[in-house]
């Protein structure tokens, strides 16, 4: 019977989905752990904010884009590199500032860029990149053409004048872009309610007759289904959509910072570990009976190596030439 | 050659940089319905339609940020702002991102685009009006700075800012859209960090930028007529790439120079023209090289006042005659 052989492909192809969303969940997971340890080492320098408990807003809504769209993001924005397929190799080694890193050692943890996966960048100004994703959405329709832009801030970036001018022209130029408020709560170590007259950032979508949808972001399931809305809207539409995904970063605001600091209790901390994404998911493909301990330690056992050759790689891999110190300010 | 507004020549360039590449287009406040607040635009909307001449909110932080996002795209955006004071707005998007994306992407993402719009004072617009920007925006590895003074520059050196694969700012005066000059009609192109000798003299040389090129031109006449003095006015045209090798051409001919802009004394041009000088022609100078330049007071409303604080030929002519000991 077609039907029940189409239903069976349709449920592989999820089942497929959702293994991958682990392993990409857990890899990022344990990139990170493995950043904390390099940076407590002194191999990573600068600032360096990482992504352990917000695995699944990068992996669900990236499982939803094409390979041609593109990709912009905050100084947050490890989980979505690798997520996008940046090797584990290329983001390891930017943050030990090396010439084999995708930014050639020159960005570092904020400046993560693949050109080639479309992924435009990790910036470090609060709400700054926000008007690029329009930008990119412009000549995505200027070109008419049906890719789409994802855009990454955190909660605190609605708070800035930009975030707002951006919101009204995406919605006034109808851009193909998809505005991801990755919502944790927290402003370095300022609660959003302390700071924020309206604290459901999708409302802010109504000012500007914008579509809108608030998404549990520990439930990446959710987290892909809310971004396929949202993409087909932009793709086939032309509609932006702003997305609020409620999420919860363990760690702290960046290295520098103590993991759960005097702005929020420990045991807020242990409850929101409570909903953790990558459990979540994997309680799911066990009870779904395609999953078992087993498996689960196979892939955990898998990316740990991963990470680990990624450690290696980047101490292997040579500085940048002094050279380069003056290449890259201006394009030929 | 046909005479040509500034006006007409920004709007040429701007026409056949549009034709040429379709990835051209503009953006801005007021470019399009009402055909720019300067009429640089005139015609354009008609000839290229809305989605190449964008008419935005009054936003610059927004819609500069969206002109950069299209150049990471690969678009060739020139945004225009009403005058570089509201640009002033818009400087995290310049400063942060136009100028910083090629560098910290390692060579990935180029920045094509142009900013541009009036600069420096008009007549008695007062404080928040009346502000040159061009040493803030010199200071930043990344930009690429001009300043035309004539038509035949404005065309030359937008239709070379369009074409460039990073951001340049243009800087252009409202006193400045109404002067006419001749304008080499089609492809006329001046490259980006090239001065130009706009009057030849061997006794000072007075350095200019934009409208001060005109200032330092009546100072010229002035020091010919008045005390047989032959000016050499070098006009930088680029103030990021800086012509070096032209002032320092210049002054190993002269022995003495006045730098003269619209901008504060205080880390202004002049005093990068200066450091240039004092390194490399430390032995060819006859005299300390002085400049004139805006009072150091945020621009007065009242004519006199104003007037009293903007460069003249008159402070330029007492400049020279200092350097060139007459006094």
């Amino acid at each position: 019977m077609v039907t029940a052989t189409a239903q069976a492909a349709s449920d592989q192809t999820q089942v497929e989905l959702q293994r991958r969303m682990l392993r990409q969940m857990l890899l990022i997971r344990r990139f990170e752990e493995k950043a904390a340890e390099a940076y407590a080492l002194g191999k990573i320098g600068g600032f360096c904010h990482l992504y352990i408990g917000q695995e699944a807003v990068a992996v669900g809504s990236l499982a939803a884009l094409r390979v041609d769209d593109y990709v912009i993001g905050s100084y947050r924005e490890h989980g979505q590199a690798l997520a996008r397929g940046v090797s584990a190799n290329a983001v390891m080694a930017e943050l030990f500032g090396k010439a084999t890193g995708c930014s050639k050692g020159k960005g570092g943890s904020m400046h993560l860029f693949d050109v080639e996966r479309r992924f435009m960048g990790g910036h470090g100004i609060v709400g700054g990149h926000v008007p690029l994703a329009a930008g990119i959405g412009f000549a995505i329709k200027y070109r008419a053409g049906d890719q789409v832009c994802l855009c990454y801030f955190g909660e605190a970036a609605v708070n800035i004048g930009v975030f707002h001018e951006t919101l009204n022209m995406a919605s006034v130029y109808k851009l193909p872009v998809v505005f991801c408020c990755e919502n944790n709560r927290y402003g370095m170590g300022t609660a959003f309610e302390r700071v924020a007259a309206v604290t459901d950032v999708v409302e802010h979508a109504c000012s500007y007759d914008m579509a809108a949808e608030l998404v549990n972001g520990m439930d990446v399931l959710a987290v892909h289904a809310a971004t396929e809305r949202a993409v087909a809207r932009a793709r086939h539409g032309r509609h932006p959509t702003l997305l609020e995904v409620r999420t919860y970063r363990y760690m702290g605001h960046s290295m520098s910072d103590p993991l759960h600091g005097v702005y929020r209790t420990k045991d807020e901390v242990e409850e929101q570990k409570q909903r953790d994404p990558i459990s979540h998911l994997a309680l799911k493909l066990k009870e779904d009976g395609v999953l078992d301990d087993a498996g689960l330690d196979a892939v955990d056992a898998e990316v740990r190596a991963a990470v680990e050759a990624a450690v290696k790689f980047a101490e292997a891999s040579p500085d940048p030439d002094p050279s380069e110190l003056a290449t890259h300010v201006l394009a030929d | 050659m046909p005479t040509l507004t500034y006006r007409d020549a920004l709007n040429q360039a701007l026409r056949e940089e549009m034709q040429r590449d379709a990835g051209v287009f503009l953006m801005g406040e007021e470019v399009g319905v009402y055909q720019g607040a300067y009429k640089v635009s005139r015609g354009l909307l008609e000839e290229f339609g809305p989605m190449r001449v964008v008419d935005t909110p009054i936003a610059e932080l927004g819609f500069a940020g969206i002109g950069v996002g299209a150049a990471m795209a690969g678009l060739r955006p020139v945004i225009e702002f009403m005058t570089w004071n509201f640009a002033v707005l818009a400087l995290d998007q310049i400063v942060n991102s136009a100028a910083k994306v090629l560098y910290e992407s390692g060579g990935q993402i180029p920045v094509p685009i142009v900013f541009r719009g009036p600069n420096g004072a008009a007549l008695q617009l007062a404080a928040q009006h009346s502000q040159s920007w061009e040493a803030w925006l010199s200071h930043i590895p990344g930009l690429k700075v001009v300043a035309p003074a004539t038509p035949a520059d404005a065309k030359g050196l937008l239709k070379s800012a369009i074409r460039d694969n990073n951001p340049v700012i243009v800087l252009e005066g409202e006193m400045l859209y109404n002067t006419k000059g001749d304008v080499p009609e089609g492809e006329h192109l001046v490259p980006i960090g090239k001065a130009d000798t706009k009057r030849a003299g061997r006794d000072v040389t007075l350095i200019c930028h934009s409208k001060t090129v005109a200032v330092a031109l009546k100072a010229a006449e002035q020091l010919a007529e008045q005390e047989g003095v032959s000016a050499d006015v070098l006009d930088l045209r680029s103030l990021r790439p800086l012509d070096e090798a032209a002032i320092l051409a210049s002054v190993a001919t002269t022995n003495r120079a006045v730098v003269v802009e619209e901008g504060w004394p205080h880390c202004g041009i002049g005093a990068q023209v200066v450091d240039v000088i004092q390194r490399e022609a430390f032995d060819q100078l006859d005299a300390p090289v002085l400049r004139v330049t805006q009072a150091d007071v945020p621009m007065p409303y009242n004519k006199q006042l104003e007037r009293l604080a903007k460069p003249s030929p008159e402070k330029v002519v007492a400049a020279a005659r200092r350097v060139l000991y007459l006094d």
